[in-house]
């Protein structure tokens, strides 16, 4: 069996963990300790982690500057801020929510569980896993050293112009902000198109489209967006950059531009982007919370077709924004008009999330409680998106601080709920350790009464007409209670998450053994062990039915039996099954990449460009720019290992 | 059915034409760098529609050096499109002066199209006309010289005998992105130099 052989039938051998194959492929695909294994390592179980780990970190700071605006809101006439730090810090606790928190916390789940619950033993892509990974902290960091620089974005994280340009906003401040953006698109667009070709392409033999868990379809969807949006905010911050940089007059009114085109480019980008950071949860709740129903979810194909029609309107809305002769509709608040859409599809969903729980058995684990929350918050935010939307003469609430408790609502109860369940569920997977259920319930309750506190006021405070995105307020408008207690819900829910994170450091060491298959769940990932080993799968899974492990019970058997417990054995080397798209039957099998120095030196090279043309120092920049040609012609040179050569020697 | 019986039979190893991972990849890159375009097109008839005429500049874009250029281009893509073909039957010389043709004559539209910046009366500077123009010409030939470097690979490699006729993806790859560049041109060319003489 060389390295170049054309074509081989596979051997078929049993499952086993601790089988002289399994520890064969445990030396093939373990990556090497220490730094080394730290710095190339592409499992995408590691890269899920860091995805993880890297999200919260940014939640955590997007967290903080939330309560130093709080504190400074908490009562009238305060002057714990300037004014223009309080832009700074409103636009970083934007940016950094929406971009560095919650898509990359989905893609944190999606990276771990994609190949688990596809059957398949990595991503399809593994070495641009890695180097989505990395770009995506180059670009976080490089956003946030201008904050630590005291140059912060301070136009909002929609940062329209004319004010984001030269003459109004002389600093770096927007130069840090638009070069981060176009940084961070990378990460977003490499990840996606991995994302999708992995999802077309390396699903077990037998699980047909309509077969595979719906986390996937969640994620899938909106990276198929992704692909069609994230080239409108690189190409509007690139335009912005060079107006600023260059005298181009892509915006400048005076001189021919056009603002409204960086309105229209934006939100053609980011009406998509708000379904980006809340499909993929759906998704995951729509995977679990059957789990804590002890059946399956009621209506899989609508729940299915409801995420595709969801994210295809997010591109309609703003098509509609764009024949209607625009001005009036885009100054509208865009969060509102996206969740009047978004209500309809998805009202389909939370019915079928209701319906799994009214005729299943439910198991009232913390998980569960993080999922009926995020159904209620679900409810309310598209209950505020209707008001704000529906009624045109409403454009009283528009920029008051109605639209900031509805975009919380929307946010923090479709994203950050379902992904604090989703850890309750799939932390056991990852560390082999139950989490507490004790603190889990104090975690729980403190987040769902202090998210609550702290924002549902804020609906009223914006029907009394407090505006948005101001520093501070006089006294005798009634605003001032309120406030305060918005400001206490604030610290309640920053409690709550920090439990959250005191729970997950004990959880890793001292938490009860979870063994594979904690909560009796019927998907593929459950029946590797926790923590799954590097290969994931001894042998490759063949698959009959959308819950393998529940099919007996169910008697979902029209199709035969799933077979977990023979299979191909692929083992020449990292080696991975490719199956067709739609139908799963085998295809290819592929050579997978060994551990790569690669990703990370083009990451390095990318922030060494892009640190060249903040400063406008082309020669850096032009260095940077070689680095990165010279590491991807390394990176993408034909490889035996990877059977890219010829069998003929040269 | 407990027996795997669907995997008893010979698969294909490795990096195969359409089957390979790569193949997938390249198309989801397609699909993004062609949105791109597309927002770059928006913006220029989102300019045109709001100004009209006198937005663009007096001396519409001629047809001298771009319709050769055009030509050029497209013949480029035959070329690369005959190197696949004769890489797949294994003729490793013919495929290598496939791309070595596709090469230089999309080396020579770069050149014309440096000629073609150079006899402009604007610049990106002057006005927003000028700022699109060269923008979505610029991305354009960025397109070009990274579709170069890919051919130029392609050809070394195909030079060092890395290809025989099954193990040939990455030219399959490289062949697609190409033929996409040279699509993308007659996107820009129909817009920016044939739609200001429609009006
Ligand atoms: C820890 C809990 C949080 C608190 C206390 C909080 C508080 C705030 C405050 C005070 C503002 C500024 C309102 C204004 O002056 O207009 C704001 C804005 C915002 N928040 Fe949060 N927030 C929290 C979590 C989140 C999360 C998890 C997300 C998203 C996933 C998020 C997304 C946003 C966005 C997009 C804005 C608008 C920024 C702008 O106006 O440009 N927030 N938040």
């Amino acid at each position: 069996m060389s390295a170049t052989e054309y074509e081989r039938t596979p051997a078929i051998a049993e499952k086993g963990y601790e089988t002289p194959l399994a520890h064969d492929l445990e030396a093939i695909w373990e990556s090497k300790p220490g730094i080394r294994g730290f710095l190339s390592t592409v499992d995408h179980k590691e890269i899920g982690i860091r995805y993880l780990v890297t999200s919260f970190v940014f939640l955590v700071l997007g967290g903080i500057e939330a309560l130093v605006m709080r504190l400074q809101l908490a009562g009238p006439n305060k002057s714990l801020l300037t004014p223009e730090q309080y832009n700074e810090l409103f636009s970083m606790h934007g940016l950094t929510m929406i971009f560095l928190y919650a898509l990359p916390v989905l893609s944190g789940f999606s990276n771990y569980l994609f190949p688990l619950v596809l059957g398949s033993r990595d991503m399809a892509f593994p070495r641009l896993n890695a180097f989505s990974y990395w770009v995506y902290v180059a670009s976080g960091i490089f956003m946030y050293a201008s904050l630590v620089l005291g140059f912060a974005p301070n136009d909002g994280w929609f940062s329209y112009v004319p004010y984001a340009l030269k003459p109004y906003n002389p600093g770096p401040n927007m130069d840090f902000y638009a070069l981060g953006m176009i940084f961070y698109g990378v990460s977003t667009t490499v990840g996606s198109a991995n994302f999708v070709v992995t999802f077309l392409r390396m699903r077990a033999p037998g699980m047909s489209i309509n077969r595979v868990p719906i986390l996937t379809w969640g994620t899938v969807t909106v990276s198929f967006g992704n692909l069609f949006a994230v080239p409108a905010v690189s190409l509007a911050f690139l335009m912005m950059w060079a107006d600023r940089q260059f005298n181009t007059h892509f915006f400048t009114p005076e001189t021919g531009g056009q603002p409204l085109l960086w309105q229209h480019l934006f939100w053609m980008f980011a009406h998509p982007w708000v379904y980006v950071v809340v499909l993929p949860a759906m998704g995951l709740v729509s995977d679990a919370l059957p789990i804590f129903c002890r059946r399956p979810i009621v209506g899989y194909t609508v729940v299915v077709l409801g995420t595709i029609t969801t994210m295809v309107l997010g591109f309609g809305v703003w098509l509609h924004h764009m024949f209607a002769t625009g001005l009036p509709f885009l100054a509208l608040s865009f969060f509102s008009a996206a969740s009047f859409v978004i209500t309809i599809p998805s009202a389909v969903a939370v019915f079928a999330w209701i319906a799994t729980i009214w005729t299943g058995r439910p198991v009232i684990t913390t998980a569960f409680l993080f999922f009926a929350g995020f159904i209620a918050m679900f409810v309310i935010g598209g209950v505020s998106g209707v008001m704000t939307a529906a009624v045109p003469a409403d454009r009283q609430l528009t920029d008051t601080y109605f639209v900031v408790a509805h975009l919380h609502y929307v946010l923090i109860g479709i994203n950050l709920f379902a992904v604090m369940g989703a850890l309750y569920v799939w932390f056991p997977k990852i560390t082999g350790r139950l989490m507490s259920e004790r603190l889990g319930r104090w975690n729980f309750w403190l987040v769902f009464v202090g998210f609550n506190l702290g924002f549902f006021p804020m609906h009223v405070t914006g029907l009394m007409g407090m505006p948005r995105r101001i520093y501070t307020y006089p006294d005798g408008l009634g605003w001032d209670t309120l406030n305060l207690i918005t400001t206490m819900g604030a610290f309640v829910l920053a409690i709550g998450i920090l439990l959250l994170l005191i729970n997950l450091a004990i959880s890793r060491r001292g938490g009860a053994p979870a063994g594979p298959n904690p909560w009796d769940g019927p998907t593929l990932e459950w029946a590797t062990p926790s923590p799954p080993p590097p290969y994931n799968f001894p042998v490759i899974p063949l698959v009959a039915s959308r819950h393998p492990l529940w099919e007996e019970r169910l008697g979902e058997t029209e199709a035969g039996h799933s077979e977990i417990h023979r299979g191909p054995v692929l083992a020449d080397g990292k080696e991975a099954l490719a199956t067709t798209a739609l139908d799963a039957q085998p295809d290819v099998i592929l050579k997978m990449p060994e551990d790569s120095y690669a990703p990370f030196v083009v990451t390095l090279a990318m922030a060494v460009a892009f640190t060249g043309l903040l400063l406008a120092n082309w020669w850096v920049a032009g260095i940077g720019g070689l680095a990165i040609l010279i590491g991807s012609l390394v990176w993408l040179w034909p490889e035996a290992a990877l059977a890219q050569k010829a069998r003929r020697p040269a | 059915m407990s027996e795997p019986l669907i995997i008893r039979r010979r698969l294909p190893v490795g990096s195969m034409g359409k089957k390979a991972n790569g193949w997938w990849g390249m198309l989801a890159l397609i699909a993004t760098e062609a949105a791109l375009f597309a927002y770059l097109l928006f913006s220029y008839f989102f300019f045109d529609v709001q100004y009209g005429r006198g937005w663009l500049p007096e001396k519409l874009p001629a047809f001298r050096l771009s319709g050769p250029n055009t030509v050029i281009l497209l013949l480029s893509s035959v070329a690369v499109w005959w190197a696949e073909r004769e890489a797949r039957k294994g003729n490793r010389a013919r495929q290598c002066l496939g791309l070595a043709v596709g090469l230089l004559l999309g080396i020579a539209f770069v050149v014309i199209q440096g000629f073609e910046w150079a006899d402009k009366t604007f610049t990106p500077f002057s006005s927003s006309y000028g700022s699109l123009f060269f923008t979505i010409t610029g991305f354009h030939m960025a397109h070009v010289i990274a579709g170069l470097i890919v051919l130029a690979s392609l050809l070394l490699w195909s030079a060092l005998g890395y290809f025989d006729d099954r193990r040939n993806a990455p030219v399959t790859i490289g062949a697609i992105y190409w033929h996409f560049v040279d699509a993308v041109w007659l996107a820009v060319f129909f817009s920016l130099y044939v739609t200001p003489h429609l009006r």
